[in-house]
């Protein structure tokens, strides 16, 4: 089945201006560049520091690269082997093709507890799906309990990094937020809160310590499911994952269908290259890992919700799929030089940062302003792909994705194969492409354009008008020179060179 | 169609241009990296656990057998500690010198009763040095995984040199998947303000880990 | 050993004293070079911006043209990657798409052949004292696609060394793009100049008054800064600065 394809992406398209005009406001903001660059310098040094550590991160790599491409490879089997393990250990299992669906399961899952609040630990799916938004819609509130979570929470924001979603906020800003916020939602800050971290970590666990203590529902994700066994592996750092995993009568997990990994040894590598890539650790403070459920040890009920929401359609693309093995540790954001300067906000996605610019205009599609300029915010300057632990080829990705914007083709959304019609606002650049691609493979017309410039030289201005001041606007043009080398070349060395084949 | 239906069937499709592997798993990944990082001697393992604990802010002790009740005492003196959690299974001897009151974990205990006690003191299953972590399993000697998460103090003793591995490749040997494990690697910290490490959110904010052998 | 110099579109057009320089360093050091004069551009902006399709005959035509030698050097990392990284995969991707293996066996012989200029200096002539003289202090900025899509290590550095009287500067953050990236520089124009504003930050805290690089794209991106910022330093491609001798200074 093929049909001509616009719009509709797997959710709906993000009202969100495009890339570059988003960027915009975060480089003329000084505290924000000063917060980006202070917090992306820090985690960068430390991050080579742990992973040089280990001798063996090239091999670490290379197996964490396999075993996801095997696992997506193979990804029906292991997601029924995961569900048959899951419910042998007492766990159900259900599935949600898209963010409505998967809503649409907690929210009933809740309800049928009777409850009215939900304690979250952070969770990079629930966020995708907009789980908190459809819960309040419902009667339910979602409490975050991750701390950089509830700085976004509380101060009505949005996440702008997937480890560190409040990053943008350096600690006064979280102390003027936690003194104005903390009340309305339950214990508030203590008098005379000052911005050192350790204090303003205090104050967040005392305001979110009664919550843990009466919450009878959690809500989480997962970074691994291992398909063999049906344990389920949470990485914090807080300990809030532990109370929302072990304290509540209920738990429901919403997962990712790329998170499985096949046998229980697969987790030797991605506890290795997981914590050192993130926060730069050798080992995150705490790690869970949980079967189904244990009689008297934790949640009685175990759901796990199994989500598409625009992975399959992401599989479906050969160069693209890769972007699947994204295990979330955020080393390429903090080593993104667009990144440091744009802040997450402008990627107009809970995926912010080169991982967000190849994952959201395959997950949503590149119909909408902002999903068809992701794969343009970067300069290919390939960091991301050196530190990513699963060697994600990010560049060959949105090299790729840029082909889609351009040139449209086949493409699957929301499972059904389609073809994209090139995005507009490219016609321009289709045309100087199409004439450079002519002139290129013409010397004889190259050669004369050349000779043509250099003739009038000194008409040249160094700054251009109109579009060309994307240029000019910060930049000096070069001077163009009295002739290029091939005069120069033919003037000097004659036409003894080879001559090509050139047509 | 079920939603199982239409995800597989989706995944399926997907995948039309991959051929299958039918071998076994572990020829189709290979793993070219090391089962641990270094060689060394037992006695070098546990000083390496020890010194990562330490940078992690987990405050580190020694003890033999006989030592032991008096460090443990001392310890839970040392903070003022008057309550303290036992898990169903604790080698009795571990808590015999303390002056303290010993509250079990009952099914009927709750969370907001945990919070009130001051110290809690476990085993552990195993304990892996190159990362400084140890690793609960919610055997009898260290109960359920609340215990060891609503007391603001965490004592846990660490057999050694027979509960130390090396490596993380060599805990996962050790572990039992069935079972609800607890992988602690220091005191609970986060990295939320401005990407630094800062000790002490949710967690027991104080880790002191006993090397007993 | 019939070698060949592949220029490029951008320094044939905008710095041909490069393309000068390395015709001197290389005959200095006893390449007999050719510059077939049939070549063009190697198709990297069109297929970095999207349009492989477009790069195709433009990768088809370098093929032809630089096939039948030995060695093709080029002063640019970010073009050499583009034949040698990415040349293959055009032929991959052609393959994928059901059109054969024409394309990717029309550029497999040029992909080995092809080496950036400091690799050719240090790997198959294996010199890293080119005999060059050079009295000023330099910092070196290492552009992405030498760093990470050749691996260039240390190479331009060790030649730089070599250089008398030269006085090379470490640069701070100098793996950090310049903010250049082709098209990037248009389309996100902003954050472009922000990126380079911070090079020249970087490269002017060391006290240079060169800036050297190896892809001369990225220098016209780094210099028009500089130069609109107002700064004294210059940028300067490595080869003018490996080409400059006691007789023969470069100016």
């Amino acid at each position: 089945m093929s049909r001509t394809f616009v719009g509709m992406p797997a959710s709906p398209p993000p009202a969100h201006p495009a890339f570059p005009k988003a960027a915009r406001d975060a480089v003329r903001n000084p505290t924000l560049r000063e917060n980006l660059r202070h917090a992306t310098h820090t985690i960068r040094a430390k991050r080579a520091k742990a992973v040089a550590e280990l001798s063996d991160w090239a091999g670490l790599r290379e197996a964490g690269r396999r075993i996801k491409d095997h696992t997506l490879h193979h990804l029906d089997r292991y997601l029924e082997q995961l569900e048959e393990s899951v419910t042998a250990a007492g766990g159900t299992v259900h599935w949600a093709a898209d963010a409505e669906e998967a809503n649409r399961i907690v929210a009933a899952l809740v309800k049928e507890t009777g409850e009215s609040e939900v304690v979250k630990v952070k969770s990079m799916a629930t966020q995708e799906i907009g789980l908190n938004e459809a819960l309040e819609a419902e009667g339910i509130r979602a409490y975050e309990t991750d701390l950089a979570e509830l700085i976004v929470q509380l101060g009505k924001d949005r996440p702008s990094h997937i480890l560190v979603p409040a990053i943008h906020r350096n600690r006064g800003e979280i102390r003027d937020i936690f003194r104005a916020e903390m009340g309305a939602w339950g214990r508030p800050a203590p008098e005379g809160l000052s911005d050192t971290p350790a204090e303003l970590a205090e104050a967040a666990r005392l305001h979110l310590r009664e919550k843990f203590l009466r919450a009878k529902v959690g809500i989480s994700g997962a970074n691994f499911m291992v398909a063999e066994t049906g344990t389920l592996v949470v990485v914090e750092s807080e300990g809030n994952g532990r109370m929302c995993l072990t304290l509540p009568e209920t738990l429901i997990s919403v997962v990712g269908i790329e998170k499985v990994v096949p046998t229980w040894r697969d987790l030797e590598v991605f506890l290795q290259t997981l914590p050192r890539s993130s926060t730069a650790e050798r080992m995150n403070p705490y790690t869970s890992m949980w079967t189904g459920t244990t009689d008297g040890d934790g949640p009685r009920t175990f759901h796990l919700v199994l989500l598409d929401n625009g992975r399959t359609d992401t599989l479906a693309d050969r160069v693209g799929r890769q972007a699947l093995r994204c295990i979330r540790c955020s080393a390429c954001l903090n080593v993104c030089p667009v990144y440091e300067r744009a802040g997450g906000h402008a990627y107009g996605s809970v995926y912010p940062g080169p991982i967000g610019a190849i994952l959201s205009p395959q997950l949503r599609g590149t119909a909408s302003e902002i999903d068809a300029s992701l794969p343009y915010a970067s300069t290919l300057c390939g960091a991301c792909y050196e530190v990513c632990p699963v060697a994600i080829d990010i560049p060959e990705v949105l090299v790729h994705l840029r082909e889609r914007v351009v040139q449209g083709g086949p493409a699957v959304r929301r499972g059904d194969k389609v073809v994209l019609k090139p995005a507009k606002g490219h016609a321009a650049e289709r045309a100087a492409m199409r004439a450079a691609r002519w002139a290129f493979t013409h010397p004889g017309a190259l050669r004369a354009g050349q000779r043509l410039a250099s003739r009038t030289r000194r008409l040249h201005p160094r700054a251009l008008p109109g579009p060309g001041r994307a240029w000019s606007g910060t930049r000096d043009l070069p001077a163009v020179p009295a002739e290029p080398f091939r005069d120069w070349w033919q003037r000097t060395q004659g036409e003894s060179g080879e001559q090509g084949a050139g047509k | 169609m079920s939603s199982r239906d239409r995800v597989l069937g989706r995944v399926r499709r997907a995948l039309a241009d991959v051929t299958p592997h039918d071998g076994p798993y572990e020829e189709a990944v290979g793993r070219d990296y090391l089962r641990e990082h270094g060689e060394r001697t037992t006695g070098r393992t546990v000083e390496l656990l020890a010194e990562n604990l330490a940078d992690y802010r987990a405050i580190v002790h020694r003890a033999g057998a006989e030592e032991l009740p008096d460090l443990v005492a001392r310890l839970l003196a040392g903070r003022g500690s008057r309550e303290v959690l036992v898990p169903p299974g604790l080698p009795p001897g571990w808590l015999s010198a303390a002056d303290v009151v010993r509250v079990q974990d009952l099914a009927e205990s709750t969370p907001q009763r945990l919070d009130r006690v001051d110290s809690v003191v476990t085993g552990c299953a195993a304990a892996i040095a190159e990362t400084g972590t140890i690793v609960l399993d919610g055997s009898p000697d260290q109960g359920r995984r609340r215990i060891s998460l609503v007391p603001d103090h965490h004592i846990c003793v660490v057999r050694v040199p027979e509960q130390v591995v090396s490596s993380v490749p060599q805990a996962l040997e050790r572990l039992d998947p069935v079972r609800p494990l607890t992988w602690i690697s220091g005191p609970s910290a986060t990295s939320d303000i401005e990407l630094d490490r800062v000790e002490g959110v949710h967690g027991p904010r104080t880790l002191e880990v006993i090397l007993l052998g | 050993m019939r070698v060949a110099l592949f220029l490029t579109c951008v320094n044939d057009t905008l710095y041909p004293d490069t393309g000068r320089a390395t015709v001197k360093l290389l005959t200095r050091l006893g390449v007999d070079v050719d510059f077939p004069s049939g070549q063009s551009c190697c198709g990297q902006a069109h297929y970095n911006t999207g349009y492989r399709h477009e790069a195709e005959p433009l990768a088809r035509h370098f093929s032809d043209v630089f096939g039948g030698y030995d060695a093709i050097v080029t002063p640019s990392g970010s073009c050499g990657a583009m034949v040698r990284e990415l040349y293959p995969r055009m032929g991959e991707r052609a393959r994928a798409e059901g059109r054969g293996d024409a394309l990717a066996r029309t550029l497999a012989p040029v992909v080995p052949k092809t080496y950036e200029l400091t690799e050719f200096l240090v790997d198959v002539l294996g010199v890293t004292d080119v005999g060059a003289r050079y009295p000023h202090k330099v910092t070196y900025h290492p552009t992405c696609h030498g760093l990470r899509s050749l691996g260039l290590g240390d190479r331009p550095r060790r030649l730089l060394r070599a250089v008398r009287d030269l006085e090379l500067v470490e640069l701070p953050g100098a793996e950090e793009c310049c903010g250049f990236g082709g098209t990037f520089a248009l389309k996100n124009a902003e954050v472009s100049a922000a990126m380079g504003a911070d090079k020249v930050r970087s490269a002017e805290s060391t006290g240079a008054q060169v800036l050297c690089a190896a892809d001369n794209s990225c220098l016209m991106h780094i210099g028009g800064t500089m130069s609109r910022s107002g700064s004294t330093m210059r940028p300067v491609h490595i080869a003018e600065i490996l080409a400059s001798t006691e007789e023969e200074p470069a100016v």
